[in-house]
């Protein structure tokens, strides 16, 4: 038995998302393997070796790996494949791009957004936004799992470092090229890791008034910034910063909503979360129905208030 | 160039849920159905790509029961020109759909297939990976943006950290995220043209490949519910009450 894990990395630092998919690979059992897919990528395998409960670190670096393509990146994996019976992934962006590809080049059935791990093959996946759990077998020869890392803690510290080994690229055929990054610049913690967030939805009314409002409440608690579908779709927040099914899933330990009425896709982004806070003029909104303290009040007086005492 | 759209009839996506009671799936008996929203999407992208001229064709394609008909509708009624309904009366399995896709590339030849990121039923994000790998094309998914050059597009993509744009040789497959467009509501006049534009229909078999499922589904449960909690008067109140009860701030 042993797992291979493709580790969610930008070259130079390892996401936490990757201690946290290594607490799943743990549960399952078995050897596991971390994967360093990437270019100049020394600094991020030598932050997984020092991961508890990891056998080696297997770095394989190139151009066509430098921003983790699909195509090179799953050529990669299935020429590896062979050592192993479970290869998974924290359920990023990247994760969720390469891993059904890998599978489908594996000839099996993946088992997408784990939230638990009932046995070796056994697992729980959230379905319907949430709203139902399957448990569902894979009597598969080979395991193909992304993980939703909101439902892992990481990894802690190895007593001693794995050791490091590289690896050729594997040939996929030059079937794309990166071309930039657009990136959103922040010193904010990144919604994924973040301990408090502080969400907005539409009721902010514009992209200014979304940061005036939201940014010093955040700033004094060193919180990240979510929005709801509805705020992002309107212009106010960019893309990366949406909370739900399609978005974001987030599990913080606090969880401020402030003007979002709690569609289910959005809930099905934060309702794992350990104390949910809303804000909302509207004393029917579904929001309150899952949060463990509300306010029913104007948001532009709450906020303000709520920076003034913090 | 021709473009695939492949689109799956699901619980409509205002409809609540219900898990059934003996834990054997989720009732789907006298409920709404829908096109998959972003199914919807990748149909308006394609329409538009065939609006602009970069596009002759839109061929939507869907592996469902006979009712899947109704979705097919839906995408001829928003501009689609013929639709392929493959008849399967179980639920299948990404890898499956992937596999019978492939038949369907193979014998329409598009250059482009289209398709939602996934489906808000089982929510696998799987199906468009899977078939470009079948393929051995290239992918580009979770579409914000798609520009197509000579043999080639460049595709805008929703990453974790904000955007990223890659550019795909084609033919390709590109998965739809929520913000490549809106999609239109079909007219009246539309709707009733959709009714006598040609659907065909086909099975699994005549692409040589099985629906036999992969995975085993034990059982499906309802989620933890969470408990309502207070509504606190003041910022003070709520404030003491994360820091003393909670203890989160």
């Amino acid at each position: 038995m042993a797992i291979l894990l493709l580790a969610d990395h930008d070259n130079t630092t390892l996401s936490d998302q990757t201690a946290k998919a290594l607490t799943a690979a743990a549960q399952i059992g078995g050897e596991i393997d971390i994967l360093i897919a990437g270019k100049n990528a020394s600094d991020a395998a030598a932050q997984a070796a020092k991961l508890a409960g990891v056998r080696s670190v297997i770095v394989a670096e190139a151009d066509a790996l430098e921003h983790r393509l699909a195509e090179p990146t799953a050529a990669l994996i299935v020429a590896l494949a062979e050592g192993y019976d479970t290869i998974l992934s924290p359920a990023t962006s990247t994760g969720k791009n390469v891993l059904p590809r890998v599978a489908a080049l594996l000839d099996v059935m993946q088992i997408s957004e784990v939230t638990e791990v009932v046995a070796a093959d056994t697992f729980k996946r959230p379905i319907y936004a949430g709203n139902a759990i399957e448990v569902v077998q894979s009597t598969e020869a080979k395991r193909v799992l992304t993980i939703r890392t909101a439902s892992f803690a990481a990894a802690g510290a190895a007593a001693a470092e794995a050791p490091v080994r590289s690896v050729e690229e594997a040939a996929s055929g030059d079937l794309s090229r990166f071309v930039e990054n657009i990136l959103s610049q922040s010193d904010r913690p990144d919604l994924s890791a973040a301990k408090i967030i502080v969400s907005g939805g539409r009721a902010l009314g514009s992209d200014q008034t979304f940061r005036d409002v939201l940014n010093p409440v955040a700033d004094k608690l060193g919180a990240a910034v979510g929005a709801s579908r509805a705020a992002v779709d309107a212009g106010y927040a960019p893309n990366d910063l949406q909370v739900g099914q399609t978005g974001k899933v987030v599990a913080p330990d606090l969880y401020i909503a402030c003007g979002i009425s709690g569609a289910i896709q959005h809930l099905a982004g934060m309702k794992d979360s350990k104390i949910i806070v809303a804000i909302n003029t509207d004393a029917e909104a579904p929001i309150f129905q899952v949060a463990d303290y509300g306010i029913v009040g104007d948001l532009f007086e709450v906020l303000p208030e709520m920076a003034r005492q913090l | 160039m021709k473009v695939l759209v492949p689109v799956k009839r699901v619980i409509d996506h205002n409809v609540k849920i219900r898990v059934k009671a003996d834990g054997s799936g989720v009732d789907l008996a006298n409920v709404k159905m829908s096109i998959n929203p972003f199914d919807e999407i990748a149909v308006e992208e394609a329409v538009r790509l065939k609006e602009s001229g970069a596009a002759s064709e839109v061929v939507a394609v869907s592996v469902g029961p006979a009712q899947a008909q109704d979705v097919l509708r839906t995408a001829l009624a928003m501009g689609a020109d013929r639709a392929i309904l493959i008849t399967a009366e179980t639920a299948v399995e990404p890898l499956a759909v992937a596999k019978i896709l492939k038949g369907v590339v193979e014998a329409e030849e598009p250059g482009l297939v289209i398709l939602g990121k996934q489906a808000i039923d089982d929510d696998c994000n799987q199906t468009g990976q899977m078939l470009a790998a079948l393929l051995g094309w290239s992918q580009g998914t979770f579409a914000s943006g798609i520009a197509l050059g000579d043999g080639n597009a460049k595709v805008t993509r929703e990453v974790d950290g904000g955007l990223q744009v890659i550019e795909i040789n084609l033919p390709a497959i590109v998965t739809a995220d929520l913000r490549l467009n809106e999609p239109r509501y079909a007219s009246l006049p539309n709707i009733m043209k959709a009714k006598k534009k040609p659907l065909e229909t086909k099975s699994p078999e005549d692409f040589g490949a099985s629906i036999a499922r992969r995975l085993t589904v034990l059982r499906v449960e309802e989620p933890a519910t969470r408990q309502a909690g207070v509504k606190v008067g003041n910022v003070a109140e709520l404030l003491d009450k994360l820091k003393n009860e909670a203890g989160v701030i």
